[in-house]
């Protein structure tokens, strides 16, 4: 890429000129890669998350492979002890960070504007921003494989482990400021889809007529915007430590290695329901649609979300009975682990109470919907018994440990976000994923899941220890072993039918020339009044909300004897997706470049500083560019609609209410 | 907050049947004073882990001084108390601003700025004086904490004088106007915040003992 056309080229270029109320001129492209880097639209973003964590995923999976490989027999010769330690560091780190998180962004981003009734998020480019310094975060830590070897303290690099003098090579550094980095992307997208939630609504969506989703979003972000910064610290103090010879967790020198514990745990345990609720959300949305009932008890699930997020704050020390935090710490946290078992059962008896007498049908969303429940309070029955001080000093650092979070992170999140792939498909891409493929990909995760993590919890009990690179023959764990290796690869088959059911229906639906209608599964939230795939402005007008569910009460009332009826054939009832006169966020140049200097900080505190000052550089330039440019350029946002309609019309208005105050975006 | 927004959603959008071109939000708060809320509440929880650390090592200062020993409690008070004045200069910019008083605006917001390079001025000299004293940045747990915890807070500051001082440019500029004074507003509200989290450092860090 030479500068003449890269995204630094400002200002040339033959389709752009220099605009009067920006400083320089702004990309204008609405297709090819130029409009991706430059995209400030929430459905495109949403989109580049999903599949940034789709690459980081097939990566978190291989290293995932390997530790399975590994211990597939006794005494594994396939990996070193050093190399083990990084692999499976790497793999959580991978996952956790870079592929549920992002996947729930990746939702967030595209269905909440869509779910509130509006046009974009309120700040377009902190959106963009916040991808990019995502994705420039994830590369940092995984570039550490090319540049001398991950982390290997594990995804939690307990102190003084972390230290250099446990650690002597640059893994944990790459670990430390690659999540620095993804952790300014978590606060700034934290910030944003808070602000669009609280202040984008429709007309008439008051809080309590919101989805479930878009609650689950909100929570999620609250909680974000709160653990996130409390890593921070802790990682701050773990940089300075290793790179600038600070004394943080030096024990020689009287620190407390259990201070990175707590700071790592008060982020840590929140951030096990930022990576649930998502997809708590997710099939909140789905079984509705198949049981053709309404969510039962809304209440009740917005509050359990609420209270999730309240006491994920109070249970922390839950992950540090084994390290000696003294018995009445240990009691009040066995309580309120128990505690917090109450709202997510609120959770699943309504999901169960919502399918119950309803006409339910088991299209694929549903099928891994499903999965999630019963995967998921597996987990969440595992995790209770860790409440139980005794007992999980037993299972501290065994496989059972392994079990439960998988179940819950896998048989819950993935499960959810693999129903959410099925079910909005056809809306974010315009075609539908084969049902066919897409049950028989169900059925293959579930039998390989339970295959690989179920024998784990059998493992554990019987003292296998996890983070240990081997274990040698005689011990018993032979069997049970082999069987979770041979599970791995059912689930790596299962994942490529996925990959391979995308293909095969894209290039079916191309080859027949299907689209699919808006609402493929008459369904009941506003996302599904918009035609698919989403048109750019996504509403033609913005629908003034009376109902939770405001889409079907569009379609379905009650005749006198409480019978429900239709009201309105759904093709009336949908938007044409017609755009004219709606002005657009103007894409920009300025959250990339932003994105881009961050890496260059992050390998000059490695290395030379001197990359440092040219990070810093970059970025400070970016910010100023970025002020000096107003949100929606004046002299753009005609550009979706025909010329011949260069008028505004009236129906209409903009989309953002950032024009004015674009000093502060 | 939420409750607000639930009151105010529908009050909001008067007969606002189709039509969206005012730029009024569901909660009547704009957006960008809703983000650097939320913004300031994160920051909470960033000085929250920097001061629980400090509270836990203030003592651990192996072979170096305690940093209590070295307080010149009198110097940093009145550096503190530059630092107060400035929260109410900044009140008098945001004042000037929605008054539509442009050239009364620059002048507050450089006044501000400058009380606050008084202040980190004053923080260099004191990191000097430690230094001088035999406690640095790696002396010991203690050291690190506190340096660590103080310059975090300087760091604010100067980002603080910098938003300042492109304020005042961007008003010299005519890009701040009466029309969009919120924006002065909005750094009011971080450089107040910047200056309530001194007061609570300089009460946790050096009065208390």
């Amino acid at each position: 890429m030479s500068l003449a056309d890269g995204p630094l080229a400002l200002g040339s270029g033959g389709e752009l000129t220099t605009r009067p109320m920006g400083v320089f001129a702004r990309p204008g492209e609405a297709k090819g890669w130029r409009s991706w880097v430059t995209t400030v639209d929430h459905k495109r973003i949403g989109i580049m998350y999903g599949a940034a964590a789709l690459v980081f995923f097939v990566i978190g999976g291989i290293e995932a492979m390997l530790i399975r490989l590994q211990l597939a027999t006794p005494d594994g010769k396939l990996l070193s002890a050093d190399l083990y330690n990084q692999v499976y560091t790497m793999h959580g780190t991978t996952m956790i960070f870079l592929v549920i998180m992002p996947l729930g962004a990746a939702f967030m981003n595209y269905l909440m504007p869509l779910q509130i009734g509006a046009r974009d998020v309120a700040f377009p480019r902190l959106n963009a921003l916040s991808f990019w310094v995502f994705l420039a975060g994830g590369l940092v830590l995984n570039s550490a494989w090319l540049l001398g070897g991950g982390a290997d303290g594990g995804w939690f690099n307990y102190a003084p482990n972390n230290g250099v003098r446990f650690s002597p090579t640059h893994g944990i550094d790459f670990w430390n400021l690659g999540l620095l980095i993804a952790g300014i992307a978590s606060l700034v997208g934290a910030v944003n889809l808070i602000t669009t939630v609280l202040n984008m609504r429709a007309p008439g969506m008051t809080l309590m007529k919101m989805p479930v989703f878009t609650w689950m979003s909100l929570v999620v972000q609250f909680l974000l915007l709160f653990a996130v910064p409390v890593l921070t610290a802790a990682q701050f103090l773990l940089m300075f430590d290793r790179l600038f010879d600070a004394q943080f967790f030096n024990t020689q020198m009287g620190a407390d290695p259990l201070l990175w514990e707590h700071l790592f745990w008060i982020f840590g345990h929140p951030e096990v329901y930022i990576l649930i609720l998502p997809t708590f959300g997710i099939v909140s949305e789905v079984i509705p649609v198949f049981a053709r009932k309404p969510i039962f008890g809304y209440p009740f699930m917005v509050f359990s979300g609420i209270a999730i997020g309240f006491m994920g704050w109070g249970v922390w020390a839950h992950h540090m009975f084994a390290s000696g935090v003294g018995p009445i710490s240990v009691a009040a946290f066995s309580i309120s682990t128990m505690f917090i078992a109450v709202p997510t059962g609120v959770k699943v008896l309504n999901w169960m109470a919502t399918m119950w007498g309803g006409k339910l049908t088991f299209d694929a969303p549903m099928l891994y919907s499903i999965g999630l429940v019963t995967m998921f309070t597996i987990g969440g029955l595992s995790g209770v018994t860790h409440a139980l001080a005794p007992a999980d000093t037993q299972q501290t650092d065994t496989y059972y440990i392994v079990a439960h979070f998988h179940y819950v992170m896998f048989g819950g999140g993935l499960n959810g976000f693999i129903a959410g792939w099925y079910f909005w498909w056809p809306k974010v891409f315009g075609y539908r994923l084969g049902e066919r493929l897409g049950k028989i990909n169900f059925w293959i995760l579930l039998v390989g899941f339970n295959l690989t993590f179920g024998p784990m919890h059998i493992l554990g009990l019987q003292g296998m220890p996890r983070r240990t690179y081997t274990y040698r023959d005689g011990y018993g764990f032979n069997f049970w072993n082999f069987v979770s290796t041979v599970g791995t690869f059912i689930i790596a088959t299962s994942m490529l039918i996925f990959f391979a059911n995308i293909f095969l229906s894209y290039r079916k639906a191309k080859k027949e020339q299907l689209s699919v209608p808006a609402d493929p599964w008459d369904a009941r939230s506003l996302e599904w009044m918009v035609p698919s795939p989403t048109p750019a402005h996504n509403f033609d007008v913005i629908p003034t909300v009376s109902h939770l569910d405001e889409f079907w009460h569009r379609k379905y009332g009650e005749d006198e004897e409480g019978r429900l009826v239709r009201i309105a054939a759904t093709e009336d009832v949908v938007q044409k997706g017609d755009g004219r006169g709606v002005h657009l966020p103007s894409p920009s140049y300025w959250p990339i470049v932003m994105a881009f200097g961050m890496p260059w900080i992050a390998y000059g505190l490695i290395y030379n500083l001197w990359f440092c000052v040219l990070g810093g550089i970059c970025v400070v330039a970016a910010i100023y560019g970025w002020i000096m440019e107003p949100a929606t350029d004046p002299d753009a946002g005609h550009d979706d609609h025909p010329a011949d309609h260069d008028e505004p019309s009236d129906a209409s208005g903009e989309a953002v209410a950032t024009e004015e105050a674009a000093l502060v975006d | 907050m939420t409750d607000l927004a639930d009151t105010t959603a529908v009050g909001a959008h008067p007969g606002a049947a189709t039509h969206d071109h005012t730029h009024v939000t569901a909660t009547g708060i704009s957006n960008e004073k809703v983000a650097m809320w939320a913004f300031l509440g994160s920051e909470c929880l960033l000085f929250g882990g920097l001061i629980s650390t400090f509270l836990l090592y203030k003592d651990r200062a192996a072979d170096g001084p305690v940093p209590h020993e070295l307080y010149d409690i009198a110097f940093t008070s009145i550096s503190s108390f530059v630092l107060l004045m400035s929260s109410l200069t900044m009140v008098l910019a945001v004042s000037a601003i929605s008054r539509g008083d442009d050239r009364a605006l620059r002048a507050w917001l450089l006044v501000t700025a400058l009380l606050g390079s008084i202040f980190i001025s004053g923080q260099v000299y004191e990191f000097k004086e430690f230094l001088n004293e035999g406690l640095g940045f790696t002396t010991s747990p203690a050291g690190s904490a506190f340096f660590t915890l103080t310059g975090f807070h300087g760091v604010h500051v100067t980002i603080g004088i910098v938003m300042l001082i492109s304020a005042a440019l961007l008003s010299r500029s005519g890009r701040i106007t009466q029309r969009n004074a919120e924006a002065v507003e909005i750094v009011g509200l971080y450089w107040h915040f910047v200056d309530v989290v001194w007061i609570l450092i300089f009460t946790v860090v050096y009065l208390i003992k």
